[in-house]
């Protein structure tokens, strides 16, 4: 994102995406590590809502034993081994390579021109002059710049412990090409079925979307795509996958990692509620949504829009203000669901305590331990 | 009435010519014309004239000439006489400013600029009259690939193990597009019926429903339509049908609903649309069970349930912007045809704002269109319907030269039972008894006669379309679809002829 | 960005590994007039397959178990020739548009529903022991949809009716936003019986663009909560009919005291014109 892509005018930057999805997230707020199958049981139960051209998972707390090193998750498309060496140059001049090897499959699932994926797990290497730039910025630049400009290398996920699966196919398959049931443990899971209107054939193109350890499964589209982007650009984010998935993905980074601001709030600029009914708020609340507003215009997500956004600690749900995307969630015991459909919920955890749909524009926020996901429910039907 | 307008249109009378018969005063729908006994003369009211011709081409003696009436502000061309009159309009009623019909503006007309081919020397033409030109179309989803059991032993037991779509047929490339009744009278409703089952073709009941006592005589003709408002669609509508389009969109106003007024709600279109008599039918902008392509593919699976998955089921949307990527997730999304209205759609009643600035040109969409789902590789899983501004045999041509299956047209239709595009579609006070309820005008139209003059028109576009067939030398119609080999592009810049996948002339 | 010469080509998310009726059989126990269907693991369509071949069969009660997401329940039931119209009793949680186009057909859902039940059915009764999704009722024009607790967004948005034919939606807890959107006819109740005192529902945008049919509306709204097109009246005899009979029928099917229920204020919802856009136009 810190690259800057040059086109000749606004005529040639590329199309975004249009496409619509199936959403599927689950966390243990007491951080208890579970395995892969609701997940993908839950996606499958959903799977009339993806078409088969994109799938992905997110996981969090994976990687125990490296916990401390950014995880990076890089595919190299159609195999390309010049690739790989131009990137491991690149790794090697800035991080200490802790530990990389390729990701395993299931040589049994074929899938539509699978890249070569690999993960590291590195330490920043910083020279004199970088040592005043914060860990997390280091990385996100050296990341934008391997998919920006390594031809064919492209990074899925740059977190710590976690980590971004994904590809061109149907969600399930994707998790047993990579054997996610079995070989990995999470105490926070999303995944994404996708419905593209177009092929690109590309595993990068799928979501989640994913920079540092935050990453965003989306649904919906986004008419005010051109606007938000071109505020976007301002604060030096340049999307390059033209999608609206990025958009959001960046515009969390910005509001959330950079400035700091609480979701609860950021739920406000996304999915402001509508002036009449600011009209009839509390004068403080009143003054509160005018202002962000009036601030943050530019970055109103109209449209319809589902997401799920992920980091260390948190997982939240947020659809839009007139709520034309479904979103549901649940919860038993210490686990918080959040779906398109109840459904998928259902279906992996038949006994639920509590199951609801929040109002449109209104967070579900499921944290750590704590129990800030039940604060929606009060709001909710 | 306005009171600073300038009239539209201005009518002299001949007097010489005029016999007093008074037929004038009858057909007029506006009430232009009326006599005075006293000098025994006819007058009259000419800023009610809508310039429909109607009582020209019925006065006996040809007294009558209607003209655009010749005053003119000063000529200024930003500020011209219709940003004018509608400003008057608008600062005297704060109202949206309504339309009827196509967008009539001077946007480039694109197949005006496509040529097509003929074969001189290397291959030869066909002669229609005497050699097969044929023209069958088969509008649905198609099989990658066809599994047969073939005994060689015994050919004649050859059997087809592969399950098939449901295929709708027709006799030639054009179906008339939706017209509900309700937008227009029930002769003219009828007519169309009448005209597409006499020529083995379709029409669209648009959102109006279908009546119950045509169902069993034109079902099979009929594309029914499940739009936003959902009027009239039951299962039992639904069955009737041979084909099912869900409306997204209309050319003549993407993105935006409709609102039969309720003076337009009589009896008999109360009990088609199952709503009551005289309150308005509003269609909603959106489906609200489609805010998304995977809602889209929701209702097309609850159609296909409904219905057994017995019937294809068509999506229209109006062209615009991301038409191609819209056009590949409406396949994707599991749609047996899509159909796409372009730019000049036209349409009962629309926002001139809307009708006259939203969308794109049929010809790029469709291009565009054909080419994104080629290169997806799911072409074949649908059938591409064009629609909007389809004038002539030739512009059906062009359209399925640039990847069309068939055309839809409903403009070319209504000019051929008596409209003459004067716009007014939405007072409901069509002198040609189309676009009205009043049972006064709509009598005019006879169906018996009507469609016999729209089959006529299928006719002489068939036959003109089987002389150009011939004339390159091709003698079905599947083979020109898509086949811009035969089109060359004329005073195009560049990126128009990148986008229609077409060469220059010449090149 | 891909540069091998492989097309992916169009999957079918429906209808991919769709299996025959005939390798369903296991999943159907027939027994007289009465089938029993176990829906796990069933796609939609073979669900509804086993359904209309079940139906066919002369079958009239069916229930069905293990049912998860599995869309379109009732909807492939437009059997006109059927002596008698069946009746379906499913759980836990049927998938989005239960119902749709239902052709007189009684489901009974023991759970929740999805988005769009009810979605233009022409007629019949949807009985939900426990909540709905979005747009419940959409476009309905006739039969009887009765739901235990909450609705989601846009509940009942352009129902309509047509003489004798008058559907109705009665829903025991509250609604989200846009309730009775576009409403053009039918009868809708909202009980709130899951609202503590004082506790006003929660929708906003109620009965925005509404031109026909009527809401009656239990417990408190604020008048801004409303949509510029509906106006508030008071019952009357006629109305207290009404309602009498809806609430008795609802609390019947879900065990609850109509006389309590009717103590409370109710307050009927109309739209103030038949015609609510006709003024906006310049001819
Ligand atoms: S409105 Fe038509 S019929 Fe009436 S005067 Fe004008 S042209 Fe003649
Ligand atoms: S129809 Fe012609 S001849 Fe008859 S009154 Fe009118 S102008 Fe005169």
């Amino acid at each position: 994102m810190l690259m800057k892509k040059n086109y000749r005018s606004e005529r040639h930057v590329p199309a975004k995406d249009i496409e619509a999805c199936g959403l599927f997230g689950v966390m243990n707020i007491r951080g208890q590590k579970f395995g892969a199958l609701m997940a993908i049981e839950a996606i499958k139960n959903i799977k009339v809502r993806g078409n088969g051209l994109g799938g992905g998972f997110a996981v969090y707390g994976l990687y125990p034993d490296y916990k401390d090193y950014y995880a990076l998750h890089i595919m190299f498309q159609n195999k390309d081994i010049k690739a790989k060496e131009k990137t491991e140059d690149f790794l090697g001049e800035h991080f200490e390579i802790i530990f990389d090897e390729e990701i395993p499959t299931n040589p049994q699932v074929s899938l539509f021109c699978p890249p070569l994926v690999r993960r590291y797990f590195v330490a920043p290497k910083k020279g004199e002059a970088e040592q005043a730039i914060p860990d997390d910025e280091y990385v996100t630049s050296r990341v934008m710049y391997i998919n920006t400009n390594i031809e064919d290398a492209y990074v899925f996920s740059s977190g710590k412990d976690m980590g971004v699966f994904k590809g061109v196919g149907f969600p399930e398959e994707i998790a047993a090409y990579f054997m996610l049931d079995g070989l990995y443990e999470g105490y926070i899971w999303t995944v994404h079925s996708r419905f593209p209107t177009n092929t690109p054939g590309w595993w990068g193109g799928a979501h989640p979307f994913s920079i540092l350890d935050w990453t965003v499964v989306h649904n919906g589209e986004i008419s005010s795509y051109g606007t938000n982007r071109r505020f976007l650009e301002m604060y030096d984010y340049y999307c390059t996958l033209h999608t609206d998935t990025e958009v959001m993905a960046y515009a969390v980074d910005l509001l959330m990692r950079r400035q700091g601001l609480p979701i609860e709030i950021v739920a406000k600029i996304f999915a402001p509620s509508m002036w009449d009914i600011i009209e009839h708020l509390p004068e403080k609340e009143k003054k509160l949504y005018t202002t962000l507003r009036m601030v943050y215009a530019p970055l109103l997500m109209n449209g319809p829009f589902t997401v799920i956004v992920a980091h260390h600690h948190e997982m939240f749900g947020l659809t839009d203000r007139i709520r034309l995307r479904p979103i549901t969630a649940g919860a038993k015991d210490d686990l918080v669901f959040l779906s398109s459909e109840e459904a998928a919920i259902r279906y992996v955890c038949p006994d639920l305590d509590l199951v609801w749909t929040p109002q449109g524009g209104e967070p579900v926020v499921v944290r750590l331990n704590s129990e800030d996901h039940l604060k929606s429910l009060n709001k909710s039907i | 009435m306005y009171s600073y307008l300038l009239p539209e249109f201005a009518i002299e009378r001949n007097e010489e010519r005029c016999i007093r018969c008074r037929v004038c005063e009858r057909q007029c729908a506006t009430d232009v014309h009326y006599y005075d006994a006293e000098p025994d003369k006819m007058f009259f009211h000419e800023e009610a004239c809508v310039g429909c011709q109607r009582c020209a081409v019925f006065c006996p003696t040809n007294a009558l000439f209607i003209r655009p009436h010749p005053a003119e502000y000063r000529p200024n061309s930003s500020w011209n006489r219709e940003k004018l009159q509608d400003l008057k309009k608008q600062a005297e009623t704060g109202g949206v400013i309504l339309t009827g019909s196509g967008n009539d503006k001077p946007y480039r007309i694109y197949w005006d600029h496509l040529v097509l081919n003929a074969s001189q020397v290397t291959n030869p033409s066909i002669d229609p009259l005497r050699e097969p030109m044929e023209l069958k179309t088969f509008l649905g989803r198609k099989p990658n690939t066809l599994e047969i059991e073939f005994n060689e032993l015994n050919g004649s037991e050859v059997k087809i193990k592969s399950e098939l779509y449901p295929n709708v047929s027709i006799t030639t490339p054009i179906v008339f597009s939706a017209m509900s009744y309700g937008a227009i009278s029930y002769q003219a409703y009828k007519s169309l019926a009448m005209a597409a089952k006499k020529f083995g073709t379709l029409f669209n009941t648009g959102e109006g429903g279908l009546p119950l006592n045509m169902r069993k005589e034109y079902g099979s003709s009929a594309i029914v339509q499940c739009a936003s408002g959902r009027f009239g669609v039951d299962p039992e509508y639904l069955n009737a049908a041979c084909a099912i389009e869900i409306k997204i969109g209309q050319g003549a106003k993407p993105g935006i609903g409709g609102h039969l007024p309720g003076e337009k709600v009589s009896e008999n279109i109360a009990v088609t649309r199952m709503i009551p008599q005289g309150t308005d039918a509003l269609s909603p902008a959106p489906q609200h069970d489609i805010y998304s392509i995977e809602d889209l593919s929701m209702l097309i699976y609850a159609l296909k349930e409904a219905t057994n998955y017995e019937k294809p089921v068509s999506v229209k949307i109006a062209a615009v912007h991301n038409v191609a990527a819209i056009a590949s997730g409406i396949v994707r999304a599991g749609a047996d045809i899509v159909a796409i209205d372009g730019l000049r759609g036209g349409t009962g009643a629309a926002p001139k704002a809307i009708r006259d600035n939203v969308g794109i040109p049929l010809e790029l969409a469709l291009a565009a269109v054909d080419k994104r789902l080629r290169e997806e590789g799911i072409r074949n899983k649908c059938s591409i319907l064009a629609a909007g501004g389809i004038r002539c045999s030739a512009d059906v041509m062009k359209a399925i030269a640039l990847g069309a299956d068939a055309v839809y047209i409903g403009t070319a239709a209504l000019v051929a039972m008596g409209c003459t595009l004067c716009q007014k579609c939405y007072t409901g006070k069509c002198t040609w008894g189309i676009c009205t309820q009043d049972p006064y005008l709509s009598k005019r139209l006879n169906p018996e006669i009507t469609s016999q003059r729209l089959a006529n028109l299928l006719r002489g576009w068939s036959h003109e379309i089987k002389e150009m067939l011939g004339g390159m030398g091709i003698n079905a119609i599947e083979s020109l679809r898509g086949n811009r080999e035969h089109l060359r592009g004329v005073e195009l810049a560049e990126w128009e002829l990148d986008v229609l996948g077409v060469k220059g002339a010449g090149e | 960005m891909n540069n091998l010469n492989v097309k992916f080509g169009l999957r079918n998310m429906f209808l991919d590994g769709v299996r025959p009726v005939s390798e369903l059989v296991q999943h159907v126990n027939t027994n007289g007039s009465n089938a029993y269907i176990d829906a796990l693991g069933l796609k939609h369509k073979e669900l509804n397959d086993l359904l209309r071949e079940t139906a066919l069969k002369g079958v009239t009660s069916i229930t069905v178990q293990n049912v998860f997401g599995q869309r379109y329940i009732g909807t492939r039931l437009y059997l006109p020739n059927l002596a008698k119209k069946m009746e379906i009793k499913i759980a836990p949680n049927p998938g989005n548009d239960l119902g749709a186009f239902l052709n007189g057909h009684r489901l009974i859902v023991y759970g929740n529903a999805q988005d769009g039940a009810g979605n233009t059915m022409d007629d019949g009764e949807i009985i939900i022991h426990g909540r709905a999704g979005d747009i419940v009722a959409m476009s309905m024009r006739g039969g009887k949809i009765f739901i235990r607790d909450n609705v989601g967004y846009r509940a009942a948005i352009h129902m309509k009716e047509y003489t004798g034919k008058v559907p109705a939606l009665v829903i025991g807890g509250t609604a989200q936003d846009f309730f009775g959107e576009y409403m053009a006819g039918g009868r809708v109740i909202l009980l709130g019986l899951n609202l503590s005192k004082n506790e006003r529902h929660k929708a906003h945008y109620i009965g925005t663009g509404m031109h026909g049919g009527v809401i009656y509306l239990r417990g408190r709204v604020e008048e801004y909560q409303l949509g510029k097109e509906v106006g508030i009246r008071a019952l009357d005899s006629h109305d207290w009919e009404i309602v009498g009979q809806y609430v008795s029928e609802f609390s019947s099917h879900f065990g609850f005291d109509p006389a309590e229920i009717l103590q409370e204020k109710f307050q009927k919802l109309l739209p103030v014109s038949t015609r609510p856009y006709g003024k906006i136009y310049a001819y």
